[in-house]
């Protein structure tokens, strides 16, 4: 119809790469919500309202799921498809397999959601899923794969370009992690139910090697994979420097496998894996800042955009917040500071400050840059985009400054002595001191949240007006012929 | 002579994905693999035996309902966490758990040695609404466990699941007398998967954990697991030095 308008549309799948876009929307709306109301519930308990559908425990899941593998996932699907067409500069191989990735994908989310509320959860955090689920998440996976690694294969470049290759990563480690972590035995054949085969530290070492290795893979490598496409392209400057992206990727992919046991310091698992992690995850500072100062030092000679540009502002505070949760999660591995961080509100922040600050914000921006030029249009609002940046980065601020003191105050709390060398305080004197902090937390989730709506809206008016042109566009046409 | 170029790597898709495959497979190799092997992994000590079918159900229950996002069970080697919860948590204490239940976040207390500091009354009390006996929690309600009857049809198949992981139910004659000399014919006869519908029920009415022994709830099942964590070792037993090494 109009693709006269627009030759990357025919040249490149871009149907793929829309309906994940859309979805990403969808799932960030969603799961930023559940966020909030269980954010809300600490805060203000009667809201599980004796259900148990509703009750902090089950819902928690719902949250997690729906915006690491629902709105972080189907970010990664849109700009992978993406990128890699463009960089390859050819078609998606196995189209049809393209879109099995999508249902299957959104029918993931979908099952994981209902049922966690219904009661089945395999009791891992960030694996929830029991048995079934994942097994279709293995299907997808595998599919998914083909579609990437064969469109790498049909490239009409010479060269892999360097986001392609922390896609390949993040696609090869979640396969890995997500295979060995979740084996289990069913209870039976037509029951969610499962016991996982592994137990007590066995258990808890793959359990975290894969939790943290969510986080090193899922959402950081591949996230680093939509910057070096994106923040290059929007700022329209080269990435700065190409043999630190070589040097930093094959720091990360390596060292990242190492440190998840950084998550059981002090617990019953032999010392020399946690002081192993330790090191690791001292080390791992300098490839996640080489991925930072890379990206920062792409804008260098393009600095005023920051100035008159919010997606590019999204994507450089996206990268100082990368920095910032970098320098923050080995300073937390270190064992003494640990002793402190464990357990607490502490690492709640950090987590949010690098999945809001980075994982969050580096989509927002890629997806200002991309929706557009998927609909062939411009995007309806620069103004709301700019209302959303601000909106985001007081929720970010407001979510992790709270965690901090709440978290830095409980670790105190329980480890204060009086005079006489006993416990100062009881353990719901440290809950009842958390209160205003956890109203806090809520407070800046619903400003992120916010933002994460007026994002939707303004996506779906630039969708809209892309439409309403393509559809005129051949009148036009006639008009003029 | 062949001489590297990183060029080799970024133009050939195949060697890219091998080398990335290799280079993200060591950290998790070297870390995870002994500890299936290494000895010192875990502690020998006496007392440490699967959970009873009611037990177990009620670890479903604790699973079903997430409480580990809010409670630990992993108590650190501290003196703070010593006063506050007891004696630090050893590997072989969880070695039944399938999964693993440790938990990252105490919004709440850990629970790891939580069986026998408060009566049954307590903790039905609790459940049922926390706030009404400790006013500042944030925990939420649990009134449909005292109302639910504990479904215990398919205890037998959840058994053999967890038989196939490798806990040491029964289900022959000759296991069984390999858990009356592993554990005791007491505890041996918990174990038995044929008999597991009529233990638990046996377990439900005379532990009455709900404060009803006509009828067999979830709070039955839930209260007997947490009545039970962290009381299998006797640590009067153990001098810290035996068991410090494995740390």
């Amino acid at each position: 119809m109009a693709a006269t308008s627009n030759p990357a549309t025919e040249q490149y799948n871009f149907d793929i790469v829309k309906k994940f876009a859309v979805m990403t929307l969808v799932w960030g709306v969603v799961g930023m919500f559940v966020g909030v109301y269980i954010a809300s519930e600490l805060a203000w308990p009667f809201l599980n309202f004796d259900s148990p559908y509703f009750s902090f425990g089950r819902f928690r899941p719902v949250h997690t799921s729906g915006v690491i593998f629902g709105f972080g996932g189907s970010a990664l699907f849109a700009t992978s498809y993406y990128v890699v067409q463009r960089t390859c500069q050819t078609r998606l191989f196995a189209p049809g397999l393209a879109t099995f990735t999508f249902w299957g994908w959104q029918a993931v989310i979908v099952l994981a959601a209902l049922s966690y509320v219904m009661g089945y959860s395999q009791g891992r955090e960030y694996a929830e899923m029991e048995w079934p689920i994942d097994l279709l998440i293995l299907f997808v996976w595998v599919a998914y794969m083909a579609v990437f690694i064969g469109t790498l294969m049909k490239r009409k470049q010479p060269h892999i370009y360097v986001a392609n290759w922390f896609y390949l990563a993040f696609i090869l480690a979640t396969a890995l992690l997500h295979v060995f972590n979740n084996i289990a035995i069913p209870v039976g054949l037509f029951t969610l139910k499962s016991y996982s085969l592994f137990s007590g530290p066995q258990d808890a070492m793959t359990q975290w090697w894969y939790g943290h290795n969510a986080v090193g893979f899922f959402l950081t490598a591949a996230f680093l994979g939509m910057m070096y496409y994106f923040v290059p392209k929007h700022a329209g400057r080269p990435v700065y420097s190409y043999r630190l992206s070589i040097v930093h990727f094959w720091a990360l992919s390596f060292m990242y496998m190492w440190v998840g046991t950084h998550h059981l310091h002090w617990t019953a698992i032999p010392d020399w894996t946690s002081t192993l992690a330790a090191t690791f995850s001292i080390m791992l500072l300098l490839p996640s800042w080489g991925g930072m100062i890379n990206g920062i030092m792409t804008l260098s000679g393009a600095w005023d955009k920051l100035r008159t540009d919010p997606v590019m502002r999204f994507m450089i505070v996206a990268l100082s917040f990368y920095g910032m949760s970098t320098f923050e999660g080995p300073l937390m591995s270190l064992k003494d500071v640990n002793a402190l961080s464990h357990y607490t509100d502490w690492t709640v922040g950090h987590v949010h400050s690098g999945a809001l600050g980075w994982v969050a914000m580096i989509s927002f921006g890629s997806l200002y840059h991309m929706i557009p030029r998927l609909w062939n249009t411009q995007i309806y609002s620069v103004r709301l985009v700019n209302l959303h940046f601000w909106l985001a980065t007081i929720g970010v601020l407001l979510y992790i400054t709270a965690m901090w003191i709440s978290g830095i105050m409980q670790g105190l709390m329980w480890r204060a002595f009086d005079d006489f060398g006993n416990l100062q305080y009881s353990f719901v004197e440290s809950v009842a001191a958390m209160h205003p902090y956890y109203a806090m937390r809520a407070i800046g989730g619903m400003f992120f949240l916010s933002g994460m709506v007026l994002m939707a809206y303004n996506c779906a008016m630039t969708i809209r007006q892309g439409q309403r042109a393509a559809q005129a566009a051949p009148a036009v046409a006639l008009a003029s012929a | 002579m062949f001489k590297f170029k990183h060029e080799n790597l970024e133009t050939n898709a195949g060697i890219l994905l091998v080398a990335t495959m290799l280079a993200i497979s060591i950290g998790g190799l070297v870390e995870i693999a002994p500890l299936f092997m290494i000895d010192s992994t875990m502690e020998k000590v006496d007392g440490v035996r699967p959970y009873t079918p009611l037990e177990q159900r009620g670890r479903d229950i604790y699973i079903r309902e997430g409480c580990y996002t809010c409670h630990s069970q992993m108590i650190r080697p501290f003196r703070d966490e010593q006063l506050r919860y007891g004696h630090y948590s050893l590997a072989s204490e969880s070695k039944y758990d399938h999964p693993f239940q440790w938990g990252s976040k105490r919004t709440g207390p850990d629970l790891a040695r939580v069986g026998g500091k408060y009566s049954n009354e307590w903790h039905v009390q609790h459940l049922i609404k926390p706030t009404s006996v400790v006013p500042e929690s944030v925990m939420p309600n649990y009134p449909w466990l005292l109302t639910t009857p504990l479904n215990y049809a398919d205890i037998g198949d959840r058994m053999r699941a967890l038989r196939i992981t490798g806990v040491p139910y029964s289900a022959n004659a000759e296991e069984y007398q390999r858990n009356v000399a592993q554990f005791g014919e007491a505890v041996a006869k918990t174990l038995h998967i044929p008999d597991a519908q009529k233990n638990l029920v046996a377990q439900a009415q005379e532990g009455n954990y709900d404060g009803d022994r006509t009828n067999v709830t979830e709070m039955d099942a839930l209260v007997a697991y947490l009545q039970v964590l962290g009381t299998m070792v006797d640590f009067r037993q153990y001098k810290p030095e035996d068991l410090v090494k494995y740390r």
